[in-house]
Formats: C-alpha cells, sequence, structure tokens
C-alpha cells in the first residue's frame, strides 16, 4: 500500500495511539504507583506521585512469603501447560491432517465449553475435589487449569498445522522419509514455532486464572492469584500492602510478555493474515 | 528402468468413483503426459501411481514389480508437485540433499550430487538460500533437483509450471524436455494445458471423466482423434465442428474441421459468412466468422489478412482434412 502519508498526519496518529496506550496500561500504572506509596497516603484519594516508600514491599514479604505462592504459579501454569501440550497436540494433528465429517463439529463443542459460566460447575468440581482428597493440591489445581485451556490450546495449535501444506508431507514421503524422519525432519520444525506460541499464551492464560485457583486453594497450593487475594480481607483493605503484592504477582509475567511479545502476536494473528 | 503397466486400475472416493478401470503401459524412457480437463482423474492418476493414494481396485506395475501395496519411497518415483513443495526451514542445498540423506547416503556422495545437480540446474548460487528467497521458476529448479538427485526410474510432474507467469512457463517447458533428453528417464507429466502436451510428449494420453479417451503421439491425436472430446481437446484454436444440414454433404451427423483447414476467399467458396470478432496475433490471425446454417466458425488465416469486423468471406473446407464422426461421436474412418 503506498500511499503518502503527511508528517502532520503521522504525528496525530502517533500521539493518539500513546493516548490509547496509556490508557489501556493505565490500571498496571497505577498498581506499581500505589504500591510505592505508604498506607495513610494510599487510602487519601488519587495521586499520581507517591513518596516512592518501599515498606509496603517489605511486609507483603514478611507477613506472607512471596515465594511460595510464586512457585505454585510457575508450577501449574508451566505443569498444565505442558500437560495441556502432550493432549493438545496429537489432537490437533489428527484434526488437522485426517480430518473427518465430525472434526468440525468436535472442534465447535470444544469451544462451546468455554462459553459456559465456571461458576455453573463450581459446586459438583469443589465435591469432586473434596472428595478425591484434590483440593489445596498442585495435582489437582494442575489438571484443573489444563482442562479449561485445553480447548483454546487444540484451537490454536490445529489453525497452525492447518497452515503447514500437505503436498509437504507427501513430497517428504515421495524422498524417502519415514514417520519419524518426516515428523522430525519435516513437521517439528514447520510446527515448532505455533507450539512455542501456544504454549507462551497457555502459560500466561494459567498464570492470570484467578477463578478456580482462588476456589480450589487455600495455602498449600494457592498460587499469586490468591496471594492477591489473600490482602483484601478479613483486616480490611490495604491499598499499599494489595498493590504491592500485586505488582509483584505481575511482574514475572509482564516481562515474560515483554519479551515474547514478537512471538505472541504472531501466533494470534496466524493465519489471520497472511 | 522404468517401465510402468496399469492394469485395471480403479479408485473410488467413497461413493464417487472417480477413475473407473484403466489400463495403460508406459515404456521406458518416455515422455508420457496426461491431459485433460480439470476434475477428470488426471492428477488422482498420477498419484496412484506415485503412491499417494491407495488404489481401490487393479494392479500397478514398474519394471514387473508389482507395486499396488508399496509405499510412495520404496517405488523409486520422484515427484515434482504444482506448488513446488519445498521444505521452507531447509536451504536449498539441503532440500536437493534431502532424500539422500533420507537414504542415508554418506555426505561426501551427496555434496558430489548436489553439486552436480545445483550445476545442471543453474543453482550453483543459490545453495545457501531458503526457499523464500527464491523466485518461481528458481523454486521449480530446486524441486526438479530434489527429484534428479534419486535416479528414480521414473519422475512424476504435477502441472509443475502452472504457477508460472507465460513466459517463465515457455523457458521451464524447454528446459523439462532438455532434461529429458539428456536422462532418458522415464517422466510422466500432468497437465490441463494441451499445448504444453503437444510440444513435450512422446505420448500424450487424454483422460476425460476418469476414462482413458485416446492415447497416441502428439500429431496421431491431432490428426487422428478418435472421438469428438480428443478432436475438441486437441488443436488451439478449437476445432468446429459442424452438425446437421451444413454436414449432410459430407455423409456424417457430425462433422470437424480445424481453423487451419478452411480455406478463406473474399470471392467465393462453400459456405458464405459474416466476420464477427477478428484476433490479429501477427503471425496468424483468427476470425471468429458467422457462418448461416453452421454458426460461429474459427478461422486461420495469414497475420496481414486484412479484414475487419462486418465482412463477409467465404470458408472452403480441406476435403481431405476433415473429420467425420457418427451419432456417439466416435470417428468414422
Amino acid at each position: 500500500m503506498a500511499r503518502a502519508v503527511s508528517t502532520r498526519r503521522m504525528a496525530v496518529a502517533t500521539i493518539a495511539a500513546w493516548i490509547v496506550a496509556l490508557i489501556i496500561f493505565f490500571p498496571i500504572l497505577y498498581t506499581i504507583i500505589t504500591s510505592l506509596k505508604s498506607e495513610p497516603e494510599a487510602i487519601q484519594g488519587f495521586n499520581l506521585i507517591p513518596s516512592f516508600t518501599l515498606e509496603s514491599y517489605v511486609t507483603v514479604q514478611t507477613q506472607r512469603d512471596y515465594f511460595k505462592p510464586f512457585m505454585n504459579s510457575v508450577v501449574l501454569s508451566v505443569g498444565s501447560t505442558l500437560l495441556a501440550l502432550l493432549v493438545a497436540v496429537p489432537a490437533a494433528w489428527s484434526m488437522a491432517f485426517s480430518p473427518t465429517n465430525r472434526t468440525k463439529d468436535i472442534l465447535m463443542w470444544m469451544l462451546s465449553t468455554k462459553m459456559m459460566p465456571a461458576v455453573a460447575v463450581l459446586v459438583p468440581i469443589y465435591l469432586i475435589f473434596r472428595d478425591t482428597g484434590l483440593l489445596d493440591t498442585r495435582l489437582g489445581l494442575t489438571i484443573m487449569l489444563t482442562l479449561i485451556n485445553l480447548p483454546i490450546v487444540v484451537w490454536m495449535l490445529y489453525t497452525y498445522f492447518r497452515e503447514i501444506p500437505g503436498e509437504i508431507l507427501e513430497a517428504a514421503r515421495m524422498d524417502g522419509a519415514t514417520l519419524w524422519g518426516e515428523i522430525v525432519y519435516v513437521l517439528a520444525p514447520m510446527a515448532v514455532p505455533g507450539i512455542a506460541s501456544t504454549m507462551l499464551l497457555n502459560i500466561i492464560l494459567a498464570w492470570n486464572e484467578a477463578f478456580w485457583t482462588i476456589r480450589l486453594t487455600t495455602t498449600n497450593a494457592a498460587p499469586l492469584t490468591a496471594f492477591i487475594a489473600s490482602f483484601s480481607s478479613p483486616q480490611g483493605l490495604f491499598w499499599a500492602k494489595l498493590s504491592a503484592a500485586s505488582t509483584l504477582a505481575i511482574a514475572p509475567i509482564l516481562i515474560m510478555g515483554w519479551f515474547s511479545q514478537k512471538q505472541l502476536v504472531r501466533g494470534l494473528t496466524f493465519g489471520a493474515v497472511k | 528402468m522404468g517401465k510402468i503397466i496399469l492394469r485395471n486400475v480403479n479408485k473410488s472416493f467413497g461413493a464417487t468413483q472417480v477413475i473407473p478401470g484403466i489400463d495403460l503401459t508406459i515404456e521406458d524412457g518416455e515422455f508420457v503426459v496426461f491431459v485433460g480437463p480439470s476434475g477428470c482423474g488426471k492428477s488422482t492418476l498420477l498419484r496412484l501411481i506415485a503412491g499417494l493414494e491407495d488404489t481401490t481396485s487393479g494392479t500397478i506395475e514398474i519394471d514387473g514389480r508389482d507395486v499396488t501395496k508399496a509405499a510412495p519411497a520404496k517405488r523409486g518415483l520422484a515427484m515434482v508437485f504444482q506448488s513446488y513443495a519445498l521444505y521452507p526451514h531447509m536451504t536449498v542445498k539441503n532440500n536437493i540433499a534431502f532424500p539422500l540423506k533420507m537414504a542415508k547416503v554418506s555426505p561426501d556422495v551427496i555434496e558430489k550430487k548436489v553439486t552436480e545437480a545445483a550445476r545442471v540446474l543453474n543453482l550453483t548460487n543459490y545453495l545457501e538460500r531458503r526457499p523464500g528467497q527464491l523466485s518461481g521458476g528458481q523454486r521449480q529448479r530446486v524441486a526438479i533437483g530434489r527429484a534428479i538427485v534419486r535416479e528414480p526410474s521414473a519422475f512424476l510432474f504435477d502441472e509443475p509450471l502452472s504457477n508460472l507467469d507465460a513466459a517463465l512457463r515457455g523457458t521451464m517447458r524447454l528446459e523439462i524436455s532438455e532434461l529429458h533428453q539428456q536422462l532418458k528417464t522415464t517422466m510422466i507429466y500432468v497437465t490441463h494445458d494441451q499445448v504444453e502436451a503437444m510440444t513435450m510428449a512422446d505420448k500424450i494420453v487424454v483422460l476425460n471423466a476418469g476414462n482413458i479417451e485416446q492415447v497416441g503421439s502428439p500429431l496421431d491425436l491431432y490428426n487422428k482423434p478418435d472421438n469428438l472430446f480428443v478432436a475438441g481437446f486437441i488443436g488451439s484454436p478449437r476445432m468446429n465442428f459442424v452438425k446437421g444440414k451444413a454436414a449432410e454433404p459430407y455423409r456424417a451427423p457430425t462433422v470437424g474441421i480445424r481453423p487451419e483447414h478452411l480455406r478463406l476467399s473474399t470471392e467465393s467458396g462453400t459456405w458464405r459468412g459474416v466476420v464477427g470478432v477478428a484476433e490479429h496475433l501477427g503471425s496468424d490471425t483468427f476470425l471468429h466468422v458467422n457462418v448461416e446454417d453452421v454458426g460461429m466458425v474459427t478461422v486461420r488465416a495469414g497475420g496481414d489478412f486484412a479484414v475487419t469486423h462486418g465482412d463477409t468471406v467465404y470458408l472452403t473446407p480441406d476435403e481431405n482434412r476433415i473429420h467425420r464422426f457418427d451419432d456417439k461421436g466416435l470417428a468414422i474412418r
């Protein structure tokens, strides 16, 4: 598209983009600012200039150990992602490369489970977890997160695999590649970018998942989402501490997202833009 | 060696029969072209020979060996695909080397063969590039290179030139013909383009709705088409078909006359007509003439034949070059 864009228009567009970006980012920014205030400052009202005290961070770390929920978050998000890939790669594979008449229906059915409100199944799942002893265990929560995100993982991988032209696989077969050779030399190198961005997205989704992680844990398996929530009760709201806890909780995933943004954008728009 | 024999080969997809039963012998070293309109089953037939599709019934023999149930790689064939089907993550060198690597050939032999193939195909300067950095013609040459290094008993081409522009298609056509002269290996080439078929083939197989309509040399098909389908498909522009009253003097229900076998005059002739569109190509002029009782007739005239829309002209069919067909559309000889 060769279109002359004047410098002025360019400047206006750039400023507009920055404003939109700032509006979107503002809640996170304000959380960080608030975390750097003292507790009295924080309840005083809207104020963009903190006193840059780290007392909230110190209190958060001494009151409750940050490391334990952090490790839980890592184990749950990475664990559930690996587990989901283990199931989803073969599933998406067979649906992309040897579809049947029912493949579309199965894909739609899987997606439809994401449309159901989670609260609707809270009681039965809670009871199952209680009776099987999975409540407040890393294993239980990993399984839960795997199942929640599985439809999205299958869908993403499916759209990726669909992009791999069948003729290339046939060419490999003609060239004498065994099934194993086909997978190792041709399919895997072509599928790895797709699997990688699916993995990244799923780790983020699992990291941020709050509904089930808060409800199915108390202390042992509680990840960072539950860690944040624990600061809102029962002693009342402590804005600065809550903000400090939130900042600590989102920092790892923000950093990871920053470094992998190129992969992520590519992953999410893959197939849509050619 | 690459003699391929199909015996009553039959292919159905579910309830749809694509190929109802074909018998065909392809001699060693022959350049055979499968030609036909889209959906006629020519690609399916090629894929059956390649082993990429399973036959529903019938047998396929290569050099006396029954390969009907053999895996594609075990048939000793190499295939060039329409989309080139290069491995996008490998360099040109690794693409060409891939079949050798799969066959566990030693690295120094691979190096030698790849270098030789690259030289033949003018790819020496591109060996370290990836397919994405090449033009369409270069990609096609890489695909051919990948096929050559295997030294297959036959090459299979599935519409290899249809993604190229017209000029490049002409060049690649010559290159493939040249390659066949050099290697003298059996080649089976699928196309819907009858010009490619006529110019490249030793033997053309005309397919229609999964059936073989006729097998023969390009000139056989041109001079002695067995039926209306072959007569209409081979030759460009298409053969004119005349039916009813106008065909009666020639003692046949349908008569076919090629545009180049009609004599054109502005004074007198068998048929009188009015010129519609005149296509001036420089070397030739193709006139579309509306003849009373006959219909639209295409005529080939010399490049400098001065005539315009609305002029009256006279056409006389060359009696010796007339093709006569019976009620069923079969040639009367």
